[in-house]
């Protein structure tokens, strides 16, 4: 009897916090995704209201940029109130994508509109998106080449790290003489190589290959080996008396245990292969967005500066949120989520 | 069962004999643990054993030798007439942790065996089989963090036997599971040692598991582990619970551990001639 009186209390004290609570967080969620269109509305007016100060005197790229978030603002609350199951995803993207329209109109202000920061340094966005269209065909070339030897120097790296790590961390042989060879040449920065490996291979494109697989190998073995070398002893009994040979213990036994760690050295070694990329590029490789850079610094070409900025900053997080995809779908065994 | 026993010949694998069997480890001080000392058994093809005794007596030491996980100081390990010297799929090993490999589901963790022996796409009926067995059909595609402590039990379990193995050694699986969840996976594991004469040495701490599974009760006594004494099982499967005789060995063996835990040797020595006079 008592319990059925408190459940019933429960359900009503539910019930009215229910009546209370849609009505505030609807109009949270409306004010959410009205704001992306008045951040837009408002830059657009700030754009066309306030003189310009600096010339080149502004086109109409810019004003069509605001003009496509509006209508991608209005979308989003289309979606929101068509489609039920996009409801969080809506409700979670249209505050930033208000930011990003503010920020839009900031950068707008203090160069182009106050004039507060110098130029040819610091362009206002019109000039950027200009110089990005006019040089689409260069920074798309750009983006390609970059992105073939990235991939061809991680994918090098990852492989070779993944075998070195393996090794060490299950033969104690190897580990022996593997990992004092680790320790005392794996902190130098792969840049730092950039005089031996350039006498090495005359081909600047097998040098910086080179170079980005040598900046991805160490944090790879590192991690692989520490992975492998503390995989849990239980499974590999488990697994022994199963009737497990090597192959078995090391492959699907070590190397899955070892996967987290594993995940670890690709994040690692991703973000060292950027960096590495952008070094090798303004060095010997005639090619990409790190080479693009230092040639339009060279032109006092700022906007494209900027403009190759962009592009790389989309380019890489693009890389990221793959490979993060990829760890998601492959550690799905894991309890709870890994944050990181 | 005796039926069973009788029935299986001697040189099948099936059968342990341990002589004289010791066991060290090195502490962190360096010193040397005795954890088996002179300790001798033997287990006929087809039985069900139970070792018993205080923690730290050196029984799930002597499991992992039988497994061929360790080696022993010295002494003699034969399954059959072979000498144990490495682990074999003959052998199944069953913890109470279920150590089912996380990264793989219910169905691969259950084939797995099969897998490392190269056998699976001859066996691959089998899986369903064994799903089937344990009752995890419904669960074949979840992973072990998504079942219950009694559900990844029963897929070790599976796990454990789709090798056929000769003999299984159960390292107190079941201690970790509610009342409920045990006294059903006891009546399991009954069940698979009646249809396949699989020769089992349980590790238990819990006496009424030891009495209601058992052929044989082997007491071990600590520092250095050595056979304390046999206690021979003579009560008609299916047993039950709580009739008298059950409950007359029960308070039996734990008046014989009391003393075996704490009391003197003189007191250990007089409790065990009353055992063996009984039992004779």
């Amino acid at each position: 009897m008592t319990g059925v009186s408190t459940l019933s209390s429960g359900d009503s004290r539910i019930i009215s916090s229910a009546a209370v609570e849609p009505a505030d967080r609807g109009g949270r969620a409306a004010a959410a995704l009205v704001a992306p269109m008045v951040a837009a509305a408002c830059a657009l007016l700030l754009h066309w209201g306030l003189p310009s100060r600096q010339s080149p005197l502004p086109t109409r790229l810019y004003p069509m940029l605001l003009a496509g978030l509006l209508a991608a603002a209005v979308v989003l609350a289309a979606v929101h109130r068509a489609w039920p199951r996009l409801r969080p995803w809506a409700r979670h993207n249209a505050p930033l994508l208000a930011g990003g329209i503010g920020v839009l109109a900031a950068w707008d202000l203090i160069t182009l509109k106050l004039a507060l920061m110098p130029l040819p340094y610091f362009p206002g966005p019109d000039m950027v998106l200009v110089g990005m269209v006019d040089d689409r065909g260069m920074l798309l070339e750009s983006a390609y080449h970059s992105l073939i030897l990235l991939f061809t120097g991680y994918f090098a790296g990852v492989a070779a790290g993944l075998a070195s790590g393996i090794l060490i961390g299950w033969f104690r042989g190897v580990r022996y003489w593997g990992m004092p060879v680790l320790k005392v040449i794996g902190p130098i920065p792969a840049t730092a190589y950039i005089p031996l490996v350039m006498a090495l291979f005359s081909n600047a494109f097998v040098s910086g290959s080179a170079l980005i697989a040598m900046a991805v190998w160490f944090p790879m073995t590192m991690l692989t080996a520490s992975g492998v070398a503390n995989v849990p002893v239980s499974y590999l009994d488990v697994a022994r008396t199963l009737g497990a040979g090597r192959r078995y213990l090391i492959f699907r036994v070590a190397v899955p245990a070892a996967m987290p760690s594993i995940f670890l050295g690709l994040f690692m070694g991703l973000c060292t292969a950027f960096l590495t990329l952008i070094a090798a590029e303004t060095v010997g490789v005639r090619a990409g967005l790190g080479w693009y850079l230092k040639w339009q610094q060279g032109y006092v070409e700022y906007a494209k500066v900027y403009a190759a900025l962009i592009i790389m900053a989309a380019f890489f997080s693009g890389l990221m949120t793959l490979l993060f995809a990829v760890r998601d779908r492959v550690l799905g065994w894991q309890k709870g989520m890994i944050r990181w | 069962m005796s039926q069973l026993n009788g029935d299986a010949t001697i040189d099948d694998g099936s059968s342990l004999s341990l002589s004289d069997v010791a066991k060290f480890y090195s502490s962190a001080d360096g010193s040397r643990v005795h954890a088996l000392h002179g300790f001798s058994l033997s287990v006929a093809a087809g039985e069900m054993v139970s070792l018993i005794g205080p923690s730290g007596c050196g029984k799930s030491t002597l499991l992992r030798l039988i497994a061929g996980l360790d080696r022993p100081e010295s002494g003699a390990l034969r399954v059959g007439d072979a000498p144990i010297t490495d682990p074999s799929a003959e052998r199944g090993l069953m913890f109470q942790d279920p150590n089912l490999f996380p990264w793989m589901s219910v169905r691969r963790n259950i084939q797995a065996g099969l897998v490392a022996r190269g056998v699976l796409h001859r066996r691959r009926r089998e899986v369903d089989e064994f799903l089937r067995l344990v009752g995890l059909e419904a669960f074949a595609d979840h992973y072990p963090h998504q079942l219950s402590g009694g559900m990844a039990q029963r897929a070790a379990l599976a796990r454990a036997l789709i090798n056929h193995p000769k003999v299984l050694l159960l390292d107190e699986p079941l201690g970790a599971l509610d009342q409920f969840t045990r006294m059903k996976m006891q009546d399991e594991v009954l069940r698979l040692w009646r249809a396949r004469g699989t020769t089992m040495v349980l590790v238990t701490h819990d006496i009424d598991e030891a009495i209601y599974m058992s052929d044989r009760i082997v007491v071990v006594s600590p520092r250095p582990g050595r056979v304390e004494i046999v206690i021979d099982v003579a009560l008609e499967r299916p047993r039950l619970r709580n009739s008298q005789p059950f409950l007359k060995l029960r308070a039996e063996i734990l008046d014989l551990l009391h003393f075996a835990g704490g009391g003197s040797d003189e007191a250990v020595e007089s409790a065990a001639g009353r055992f063996r006079g009984r039992q004779s």
